[in-house]
């Protein structure tokens, strides 16, 4: 970890806030997240985590702040200063967004070998047998079986659909993942499982994550650093263990009291 | 202004009226300066029903002048309904001159087929395009799919070529195969059989298409490079046959499979009945 904080942030955020009409949904949010760390963003429903990611991930444009990207390629650039062409370019590369509800982020009428393959196509792969291999390959390591290569992801149940998903992103090795409650709507004994290969996944290809979740037992397991919204305003940041184990502002403390006890 | 020195005299010349020829010409001039990229314009009524060639005909109209000579086909044939009836309807309200010969046309108007007959410079060809946009299957949001094109973001139109590889084995698509105009648009060549996209890459005649419903024209000029899509170890091919045309021979034409009688007999011909009719 010393390394890493030497080097620059792989994005920051400074005085974002997004506005729906007269409602704020985020409010002046800064934040760094460094390489190989995973940032959570925990809160209740409504509380602006969703529209905090979009807004870093380049789908929604925030009203003030800026957002700075340091690409492998082009170094530092302001997410939302770029050409629509480039942030496409770089949304497809050198960023993964997972989506909650996988049908979002999959092509339902295509295989799952075309939807893994999507994005090698996308810039350039060219050759039917290497892109099929690569797809077999992540498949594999997202544990899915690779006899199901060629179904589609209508026959898939919700979690191989989540899983797929993950693949169809980190095959084109991205450096930044944006997550959005990876693991909402499945079974506890599936997100034990999503949960694993995640973590597995991040530490093998060093990759950086924003994770939004209302869950904090996933934030517990997969985040470094957590950062609580409440009314679209962070309220508390800091190592995960501390903020989970130590809260110090009077809303986190009540959402770490509202975990049920198993 | 009427045309009173023509038979079909009530109307102006070429049935459209002159600004909105003016219109489909700068559209058409557009499109020529952008190869493949598909340019809105103000389509109007016509004689006849959307689905029959109603953008083809268009353009036909704003480019034809006097000294024109048309030939229209339907798959190939000049002797079809809606070949028949479109040449007339030019010989009537553009007092032009009529054939079946691809050699002897200026402009060709073509549903689904390319002449077998090499075209030639000077020469212009209009296709009928049923659907002009070669993603629409893919992605239904026209905003969507400009944006792609603008973007050159291609990625999906691949990704259903390695679909159907993946199901069949091979790329199945046999008609309106897409392709890739001067390395830039994907387009789609209309409704053609695969085994006409060879003819459209560098061709010394200049392409238009006419999307009447979707009321978009675009177009290939002479000598641009068009690449039908594929992978490196499933390169592009044609159709071909194991027999030759039943009645002119030709080994080399587009072939149509006909039943013959109730005992399901077969016979391959020529889909160019000029072509067939000058080997014959």
């Amino acid at each position: 970890m010393s390394g890493a904080l030497l080097s620059a942030p792989i994005l920051s955020s400074r005085g974002l806030t997004k506005r729906f009409g007269s409602r704020i949904a985020c409010r002046d949010i800064d934040f760094d997240l460094w390489p190989g760390e995973v940032l959570g963003v925990v809160g209740e429903s409504g509380s602006g985590k969703t529209t905090l990611l979009n807004c870093l991930a380049g789908r929604m444009t925030p009203e003030a702040g800026t957002i700075t990207y340091d690409s492998a390629t082009y170094g530092p650039v302001d997410v939302h200063g770029l050409s629509e062409a480039r942030r496409r370019l770089l949304s497809r590369t050198e960023w993964g967004f997972v989506n909650q509800d996988a049908r979002d982020g999959l092509r339902m009428g295509v295989s799952a070998g075309a939807n893994i393959g999507e994005r090698l196509m996308a810039v350039g792969a060219r050759h039917y047998g290497d892109i099929r291999r690569t797809a077999a390959d992540w498949l594999d390591r997202v544990e899915i079986e690779q006899a199901r290569l060629d179904d589609r992801p209508t026959t898939y149940s919700g979690g191989m659909r989540q899983r797929l998903q993950i693949a169809r992103n980190l095959v084109s090795k991205p450096r930044l993942v944006f997550m959005d409650e990876p693991t909402g709507g499945l079974d506890v004994s599936v997100q034990a499982r999503i949960l694993d290969l995640l973590r597995g996944l991040v530490g093998t290809l060093n990759l950086s994550a924003v994770l939004v979740t209302h869950d904090l037992g996933v934030a517990r397991l997969l985040t470094h650093r957590l950062m609580v919204m409440q009314g679209g305003r962070v309220v508390e940041d800091g190592l995960t263990d501390q903020v989970l184990d130590d809260p110090q502002d009077a809303y986190t403390q009540m959402l770490v009291a509202s975990i049920l006890p198993v | 202004m009427p045309d009173s020195s023509i038979e079909g005299g009530a109307y102006n010349y070429a049935y459209l009226d002159e600004q909105t020829k003016r219109m489909i010409r700068r559209a058409i001039l557009k499109a020529v300066a952008v190869p493949g990229y598909q340019v809105p314009f103000g389509g109007r009524e016509m004689p006849l029903p959307y689905g029959w060639g109603t953008g083809g005909i268009q353009v036909t109209a704003a480019i034809i002048g006097r000294d024109d000579t048309l030939k229209v086909i339907d798959q190939g044939a000049d002797d079809t309904t809606n070949a028949v009836s479109i040449r007339r309807f030019f010989a009537k309200v553009a007092d032009v001159a009529t054939t079946t010969s691809t050699e002897k046309a200026t402009i060709t108007q073509t549903r689904h087929r390319v002449p077998e007959t090499p075209l030639r410079e000077g020469q212009i060809i209009v296709f009928q395009v049923p659907i002009p946009e070669p993603l629409r299957m893919l992605e239904p949001r026209e905003t969507e799919t400009r944006t792609l094109h603008a973007l050159s973001e291609y990625g999906v139109m691949q990704v259903s070529l390695y679909e159907s590889i993946a199901r069949f084995g091979r790329i199945a698509k046999t008609y309106n195969y897409p392709v890739m105009v001067n390395d830039r648009y994907i387009m789609s060549p209309s409704p053609i059989p695969k085994f006409d996209n060879p003819k459209l890459d560098r061709s010394p005649a200049l392409q238009l298409y006419g999307a009447g419903r979707e009321k978009r024209i675009y177009a290939v000029p002479p000598y641009t490079p068009v690449k039908s899509l594929d992978f490196d170890d499933h390169p592009f091919e044609v159709e071909s046959w194991t027999e030759c045309c039943a009645l002119c021979g030709s080994r080399e034409s587009f072939l149509d499979e006909m039943i013959v009688d109730d005992a399901g007999k077969r016979m391959f011909i020529c889909s160019d009945t000029d072509w067939c009719e000058r080997r014959r």
